[in-house]
């Protein structure tokens, strides 16, 4: 079938009796305590309004009470389920404020880490947005694969979801022994079961009737408002952090930038937003396995680590690109041991802005696809 | 073999056959529902790499009379501003509704609860029932996501109820009666014989093979419209519509909607057992058939195409709304009439 939208009415000239749901905070598919106020006609959705703040936990306030080193366990808790991609632009912003050169070894565990996070990030976005076209079996296989990734995370941070592990200058501690193998086997077993995933799920029939020519989300809206991320990307847009202004070590790997082409429906709809992440997940592991082979052995991963992080008076800002799109911290010192001002860019919250553009017209079943198919977490859009 | 109610038989045409008659399949009913909850969990559960219930008896056999337990003990909850007499209704209206259609289903050549000689006709009718009581709970419930779900309902029933009735009269042309155990007799002496291989006679029936195995594929779609089931549990499309029209519903209430749910699924396991997989006679000629083998060879069939509708439940996405009118308008009628058609015209000229 090819419809573009359901229907295609400019619904402000209309009048007809509207209702009004209230989808959350508590709904099976809102991905956490969002709340959405939908207004529908018949079940065609002519407006949607996103209330937040049900899990807004003043990080950018504790911040400023803290020290440095004190906020990397609360930046774990924005984006919860990527905790090592939101420490790195953090640690690194201190330590371009210091002007700190971290050991070799410490940016390959730093970059084997974040992409391993990512590839676990992607895996639950996948997940999810399958279960919320109505497939439950994917979602588990995907879930059991991202099981294998938490067991390295845990094996070599102690923690499974907020782990601690990148310290300004460093490192919580230097991996395991058997790291190399344990990763090595994972990347493994991430291609088998996406291998699996595209037959039972991408490439159903019923999912691309569900999910293509679905909340199409054209380029330049998603420039204007600030997309970033495989939202951006699913529009067809290249842009990559890692690739546009290599950060760490990333211009030394060699991967693609995957971008929303429509293969089945048209360019920047929910299929294209949920290939993007696919394919990611692919290019994460040909990332680690570079960072592998080129990974040292010997260096110590603390020897870099200030005994006193107080950075000179000054601002700086680093941005990252996060599994949900860019991440920037805007750090302000004014040369004590605490931060005075910490601001975090959260791209789950720029992403999810879109969300009442690309879902007026279409059917209240779509909306829930594109919500999915947008992938935020909340922890990370109230902060 | 003949056919005929062995009770009625047994013990003259009084009272006490005609409640054994009631009860029989009351009580299969219950069994069956048990075991088919247990299979959901542990196919669902095989499916998706786990164990599913493996702490309530040995390998969680247990499982669904805890569940039953469990919803007996429930509070009883009825939400404000909601319609008191037809919320405690509904459940009812379901489960009379899918209940009713088993007093045609031929569970053996001596046994059918009551014998109608249009069988097939009635399971229609009464099928069609349930979707009163889910457009009363949905409305009755005063809550939003239960009315979008009984509004779905009641739009899906109509595009899937057609095709199927299509497939039904094609194949009560076939059999020349609409009487489900004449239709399962004809059906006697091997799978060779069965309305989905074009039914019995002779090398003639090549011209509607194609057209029978089509028409049994299209009863299977709209059967599991009929069930709500994954992929097309529209009305009560969880990640959507939470529960959609018995998400107020708890305690005994809902597990009257779960009952009803899988003793729809029987009924239209039955059905197209019955029509295209010869109901009780045996797949193999004169081969393990008798009256008790025929108990045997019903229930296998049937539950078999249970396991298929489980099956498909853990696999498949949900379609959406209007992509399910699109199916069963756009494709599955004019194909239905297609092979009503040829099938008429066979049947005239042969």
């Amino acid at each position: 079938m090819t419809t573009t939208k359901f229907v295609d009415i400019d619904f402000s000239r209309i009048e007809s009796d509207r209702m009004r749901l209230n989808v959350g905070p508590q709904h099976p598919s809102t991905h956490g305590v969002l709340r959405l106020e939908v207004e529908l006609d018949g079940e065609v959705v002519t407006n949607v309004i996103p209330h937040i703040g049900y899990l807004h936990r003043c990080f950018e306030k504790i911040a400023e009470n803290m020290n440095y080193q004190q906020v990397i366990p609360y930046v774990d808790r924005m984006d919860y389920i990527s905790s090592m991609n939101n420490e790195l632009p953090y640690v690194m912003a201190v330590e371009k404020l210091m002007g700190i050169k971290v050991p070799e070894k410490v940016e390959y565990i730093r970059v084997i880490m974040a992409e391993l996070n990512r590839i676990a990030n992607h895996q639950i976005a996948v997940a999810t947005f399958g279960l919320d076209a109505g497939a439950f079996t994917p979602f588990l296989y995907l879930f059991r694969d991202r099981e294998y990734i938490l067991w390295i995370f845990e094996k070599a941070t102690g923690g499974r979801l907020l782990f601690n592990y990148f310290w300004v200058g460093g490192l919580a501690n230097d991996v395991y022994p058997t790291f190399k193998e344990d990763v090595l086997n994972i990347v493994k077993q991430v291609r088998k079961t996406n291998k699996e995933i595209e037959e039972l799920l991408i490439y159903n029939k019923i999912f691309i009737d569900r999910t293509a020519n679905v909340g199409v989300l054209p380029a330049d809206v998603a420039i204007n408002y600030g997309c970033s991320g495989p939202v951006l990307r699913g529009s067809g847009v290249p842009f990559d952090l890692r690739k546009a202004e290599p950060y760490s070590i990333y211009d030394r790997f060699d991967f693609e930038i995957p971008v929303g082409k429509g293969e089945v429906g048209t360019v920047g709809d929910c299929w294209d937003r949920n290939i993007v992440r696919m394919r990611e997940m692919e290019q994460s592991c040909r990332i680690i396995e570079q960072a592998i082979a080129q990974m040292p052995d010997s260096g110590d991963v603390q020897s870099a680590i200030p005994k006193k992080v107080r950075p000179p008076k000054g601002e700086v800002y680093f941005r990252c690109e996060n599994p949900k799109g860019e991440l920037g911290f805007y750090v302000i010192s004014d040369g004590k041991d605490k931060p005075y001002r910490v601001k975090g860019r959260a791209p789950s919250f720029v992403n999810l802005s879109v969300l009442p553009e690309i879902s007026r017209g279409y059917l209240f079943a779509d909306l829930i696809v594109i919500l999915g198919s947008i992938d935020i977490v909340l922890g990370e859009v109230d902060r | 073999m003949e056919t005929f109610n062995v009770f009625e038989k047994l013990l003259g045409q009084n009272i006490l056959s005609a409640l054994i008659s009631v009860l029989l399949p009351l009580v299969f009913l219950i069994i069956y529902a048990l075991i088919a909850i247990l299979g959901e969990l542990k196919i669902s559960a095989w499916i998706q790499e786990r164990l599913g219930p493996m702490r309530t008896g040995p390998y969680g056999i247990l499982q669904p009379l805890a569940e039953v337990i469990k919803l007996i003990q429930k509070e009883d909850i009825v939400p404000a501003g909601a319609n008191r007499l037809l919320f405690n209704l509904a459940p009812y209206v379901i489960f009379a509704g899918s209940f009713a259609g088993f007093a045609v289903i031929p569970f053996t050549a001596a046994f059918v609860p009551a014998e109608i000689n249009i069988g097939l006709f009635y399971v229609f009718a009464v099928g069609a029932f349930a979707v009163i009581g889910i457009v009363m709970g949905g409305w009755a419930s005063n809550n939003k996501y239960s009315l979008l779900g009984a509004m779905r309902s009641a739009s899906q029933m109509i595009s899937y109820e057609i095709p199927g009735a299509l497939v039904i009269l094609s194949a009560a042309v076939l059999a020349n009666s609409l009487d489900m155990q004449k239709i399962t007799a004809l059906q006697d002496g091997g799978f060779w014989n069965w309305f989905l291989f074009g039914g019995p006679g002779g090398w003639s029936k090549i011209w509607i093979l194609p057209f029978t195995l089509l028409l049994s594929l299209i009863y299977m779609i709209t059967s599991l419209a009929e069930t709500n089931r994954t992929p097309f549990d529209i009305p009560e499309g969880e990640s959507e519509l939470v529960a959609g029209y018995h998400t107020e519903y708890s305690g005994m209430k809902f597990a009257m909607f779960f009952f009803a749910e899988y003793s729809n699924m029987f009924i239209v396991a039955a059905i197209l057992t019955v029509v295209f997989l010869g109901g009780w006679t045996s797949p193999f000629g004169s081969f393990m058939s008798g009256y008790w083998w025929g108990i045997f060879w019903f229930i296998l069939k049937a539950m078999f195409i249970v396991f298929i509708q489980i099956w498909l439940r853990w696999t498949l996405p949900r379609v959406r709304v209007d992509q399910l009118m699109y199916l069963g308008w756009k494709i599955l009628l004019p194909f239905a009439l297609v092979c009503f058609v040829v099938i008429s015209l066979y049947r005239i000229i042969y």
